[in-house]
């Protein structure tokens, strides 16, 4: 049985498609066989970030329309043969997934053998977002602690309630909270919300949290997704969030700030 | 940065921030609970009753209540004073 997994926000610009591709990597990393699917058609970016944006030659449009096969769509990455990613359509038509098509396309990966689907879902609530999330299983909803972003994220977790297939069949999608962007020192001054702020307010449980960090754009800058960095903090607080999402108990890191000693500060240790 | 800036108690946005959230999250829960068309029907209803009397925009809550095992339709109007809109 694959496993499909949306990653979603309602808000843009706050770490879907970093997050997918780094899930989707660290899943393979694991040994398991992953596609990761780009859902924002007409606005492609996916393959940018997984570094194989030169090797699109079908997307995802084109094998629902059948004007491709699955097989002749997927890109296989170049460090992983286990990860696949299908890009999203660069067309302008917003009609061009349908839900039948996207089931399709998953059973059929399914039946390919997929362990884990991942499903990068575009910003807004609109037909995109509603089909990427539409047969999840699990859902990773990405949050800046940061007043839209959460307010918008409780949105989403409304839509996974009621707007799934799950919760169409009185089941429940199982939701994930995934922080972004955090800053111990600014929760510490009290200018950040903090993680149990917005587990509070979402009433969800934190399954990773990335830290601010410059190593995420220097990772999207070389299309290498910065879970492959494992020097970053990030990459590293990513590398923990796939463990959990694969059943294991990790203890949370780099979300307390440590003072810098006189002498750190002094030679920049 | 001046000298006796840590003399001033920094104000703390991070739970201003929580407070609001909890308030507008709380709010809007309780509406996308209800069916679909409520904000449309307290919208209507606000214009018909408009025609009449003159009222403020949230003077007209539509609810669904549960009493047992139906569903009631609770619409309350708030008039405003007689005697101010007398005046």
């Amino acid at each position: 049985m694959a496993e499909i997994i949306v990653v979603t926000s309602g808000k843009g610009g706050v770490g879907k498609t970093t997050t997918s591709a780094s899930l989707a990597c660290g899943l393979a990393r694991q040994g398991k066989k992953v596609a990761v699917i780009d859902f924002d058609v007409g606005l492609r970016n996916l393959d940018l970030i997984m570094g194989c944006e030169r090797r699109v030659v079908y997307d995802f449009v084109n094998v629902i329309q059948g004007e491709a096969s699955l097989k002749q769509s997927l890109i296989k990455d170049k460090r992983f043969d286990n990860l696949h990613i299908l890009a999203a359509s660069q067309t302008r038509d917003k009609d061009a997934l349908t839900t039948e098509g996207v089931q399709k396309v998953l059973d059929d990966l399914a039946a390919e053998g997929f362990d884990y689907i991942v499903c990068d879902s575009p910003a807004g609530i609109e037909k995109g977002a509603f089909l990427a999330m539409y047969f999840a299983d699990q859902a990773v909803v990405v949050v800046n602690p940061e007043v839209s972003s959460v307010r918008d994220s409780d949105r989403i977790l409304g839509l996974l309630a009621s707007k799934t297939r799950r919760a169409e069949n009185g089941e429940r999608v199982k939701e994930h909270l995934l922080l972004t962007r955090y800053s111990p020192q600014r929760v510490e001054a009290g200018e950040m919300l903090s993680i149990g702020d917005v587990e509070e307010v979402l009433g969800l449980k934190t399954i990773g949290v990335i830290p601010e960090s410059g190593d995420v754009l220097n990772a999207s800058n070389k299309g290498e997704p910065v879970i492959l960095d494992m020097e970053s903090p990030a990459g590293q607080a990513y590398d923990d969030a796939v463990a959990r999402l694969m059943g294991e108990t990790r203890p949370m890191r780099f979300t307390q700030y440590e003072k810098k000693g006189f002498f750190s500060k002094l030679f920049g240790g | 940065m001046g000298l006796f800036d840590f003399l001033k108690t920094k104000k703390n946005t991070a739970s201003i921030a929580k407070d609001r959230l909890r308030i507008i999250i709380a709010q809007e829960r309780s509406s996308h609970g209800g069916p679909d068309y409520l904000p449309l029907l307290r919208r209507e209803l606000l214009e018909v009753i408009r025609k009449y009397v003159s009222i403020d925009v949230d003077a007209v809550k539509v609810d669904v209540v549960k009493e047992g095992d139906h569903d009631v339709l609770d619409i309350s109007v708030a008039l405003p004073d007689s005697r101010a809109s007398a005046a």
